[in-house]
């Protein structure tokens, strides 16, 4: 991949919102020129979307929990993991779903509005399918840091005085 | 205590042009500020790591007075391996509270009271008052903008005399993002050797350019016995508070230099000793990712300004532009007093860093890029609206 494009795609994966004018002057290419990255690199599905880091915990009355859930199954001949992968991340409760290395097959990431709810998803749904042979939730007390990015630190958190040599 | 107690050099020192609009900017609120000499990043976490680590191993005690043998060693190393220039750990490197201290030395080190020091100016603030303050005599040459203003070596010739001892260069400059390029060092080298003057060259930006890597002028047949190379880790690293920074040169000025930091400093401060050495030992890619963070604003930046109507050139290194504002018909301290108390951007009038940097700016672009854009609509709006009602007056 040209150099130019990964970088088009490092500051968008830090600022999804950034305007093409501000990328192109950065880059040194012209507007249409970003453009046309942006709508080659979606096609070949290098940006896959483009969503917002929400730090939940400061919005008002906004009530979630979030759990990581090891899960154990037992592959199967020709699918290997995916058919089970594919059954776990379809429900919406699911965020991610990771094929990992070491102890467990899957890692699992869900939301919920309460303890209860994500309990109830696991029992009820998860280690309730064919192949699940275990599963070992563990629920997230506190988001230090997310995507690269740290919750607890502004981004104006300059230290700097104001004119220096 | 009346002024009368003090030294009478010392009074004549005028304060430095940069301090007024720090006074100025940090009375307002809401201020973007472009005028910071420094990086907008944190030390990479591996080098602040390591230094705790030092401190938790109970290294908290003096260093050799040229500073850790570890540490001179991997600097020798990296000078070899990116410029091409060897010295001694031994007896050729020092390691020094920032690069200023390095300056500090080798000006004390080398010149005789009436001795003349030739510096090139736009450039940084200090050193002409620590040439006075060795006794010499500060003779200023006057890079220009046609000239993308890097020196040329005539203008040097004319201003030699046989009291001239040294020339001060700095590439990548600051204030003004300039980079002597290979040939332009060769060239210098010449009238340097013809007449038998020793350069400083403040490398301390070396590790910062963007279009193509930085020649030393030691590096240049002949010069590395009549080069005092001064670098640190404060632009590269982002480590300005750290204060550490070395210089190499011939062994008998290195000598001269260590025995003067022998009885004034002792020893760089020991735990960022320890930091630089992971520094160099494993921080390449922090360098590398700043290093395109910064050329990618200094696009941004120079694009909008001549966008503007603010010309100016695309600096090779360091993070500063220097553009023009004589469209507006402002001086330089006009311009930046007014863009300040309209707008709200603080920026150095480029008067401060010598005659000729009376007509521009110092912008820094050091600054995250939601700032910097926010900081060229205010001045896009300022140039508007006073380029209107003023005649050019250059
Ligand atoms: C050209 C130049 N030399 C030297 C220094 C001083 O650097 P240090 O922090 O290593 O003392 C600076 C800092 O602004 C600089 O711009």
């Amino acid at each position: 991949m040209e150099q130019k494009e990964i970088e088009l795609l490092k500051l968008l994966e830090k600022n999804g919102r950034m305007d093409n004018d501000t990328i192109s002057k950065m880059l040194d290419v012209s507007s249409a020129e970003v453009d046309e990255m942006i709508k080659k690199l979606e096609k070949e599905h290098a940006i896959l979307g483009y969503s917002t880091l929400v730090d939940w915990s400061n919005v008002y009355e906004y009530e979630g929990v979030a759990a990581l859930i090891d899960v154990k199954v037992t592959p199967v001949r020709g699918v290997g993991f995916d058919k089970i992968a594919s059954r776990i991340y379809r429900f919406p409760e699911v965020k991610a779903v990771y094929l990992m290395s070491g102890a467990y097959d899957l890692s699992v990431s869900v939301e919920g509005k309460t303890m209860m709810e994500v309990s109830r998803f696991v029992s009820d749904k998860l280690s309730t399918l064919d192949t699940v042979l275990s599963t070992t939730t563990h629920f997230i007390l506190k988001k230090y840091k997310h995507d690269g990015i740290i919750f607890d630190e502004g981004d104006d958190d300059d230290k700097r005085i104001m004119v220096t040599p | 205590m009346s002024e009368s107690y003090l030294a009478n050099h010392v009074k004549e020192l005028q304060p430095s042009g940069i301090r007024k609009f720090f006074d100025l900017a940090s009375q307002m609120e809401n201020v973007i500020s472009l005028g910071v000499g420094e990086p907008d990043f944190v030390t990479p976490w591996n080098v602040i790591e390591a230094s705790y680590h030092s401190l938790e191993q109970g290294y908290t005690a003096y260093t050799a007075n040229a500073g850790l043998i570890e540490l001179r060693e991997e600097i020798g190393k990296y000078l070899r391996e990116t410029f091409s220039i060897s010295y001694n750990p031994e007896d050729q490197i020092l390691v020094t509270v920032g690069a200023s201290q390095a300056i500090d030395l080798a000006l004390r080190a080398i010149v005789n009271a009436g001795d003349e020091v030739i510096v090139v100016e736009p450039c940084f603030v200090s050193y002409s008052p620590t040439i006075s303050l060795a006794g010499g005599v500060s003779v200023s040459v006057s890079a220009t903008a046609d000239n993308e203003f890097k020196v040329t070596p005539e203008q040097i010739e004319a201003a030699i005399t046989p009291r001239t001892k040294a020339i001060v260069l700095c590439s990548p400059n600051n204030p003004t993002g300039s980079v002597l390029s290979k040939e332009e060092l060769y060239e210098i080298a010449q009238v340097v050797q013809k007449h038998d003057l020793i350069v400083l060259s403040d490398e301390i930006y070396a590790e910062l350019a963007y279009d193509e890597a930085v020649s030393s002028i030691a590096s240049v047949d002949g010069m590395e016995e009549r080069t005092i190379v001064i670098s640190g880790f404060s632009k590269s690293f982002a480590m300005t508070g750290w204060r550490l920074g070395y210089a190499v040169g011939p062994v008998a000025i290195m000598q001269a230099m260590t025995k003067i930091h022998q009885y004034t400093m002792m020893c760089a401060p020991t735990m960022a000793q320890h930091g630089a050495l992971e520094a160099l030992r494993h921080g390449n890619e922090s360098v590398r990712e700043m290093k395109t963070s910064y050329r990618q604003r200094r696009n941004f930046v120079v694009k909008a300004l001549n966008e503007m109507g603010l010309s100016c050139h695309l600096p090779g290194g360091a993070f500063y532009v220097f553009p023009s504002i004589k469209e507006t018909g402002y001086s330089s301290e006009e311009f930046a007093q007014r863009l300040l108390e309209e707008e709200r951007v603080a920026v150095v009038p480029g008067q401060v860093f010598g005659e000729s940097g009376e007509g521009y700016i110092r912008c820094s672009y050091a600054t995250s890029i939601k700032q910097l854009d926010e900081a060229m609509k205010r001045m896009n709006r300022f140039v508007k609206r006073n380029s209107e009602t003023n005649e050019p007056t250059v």
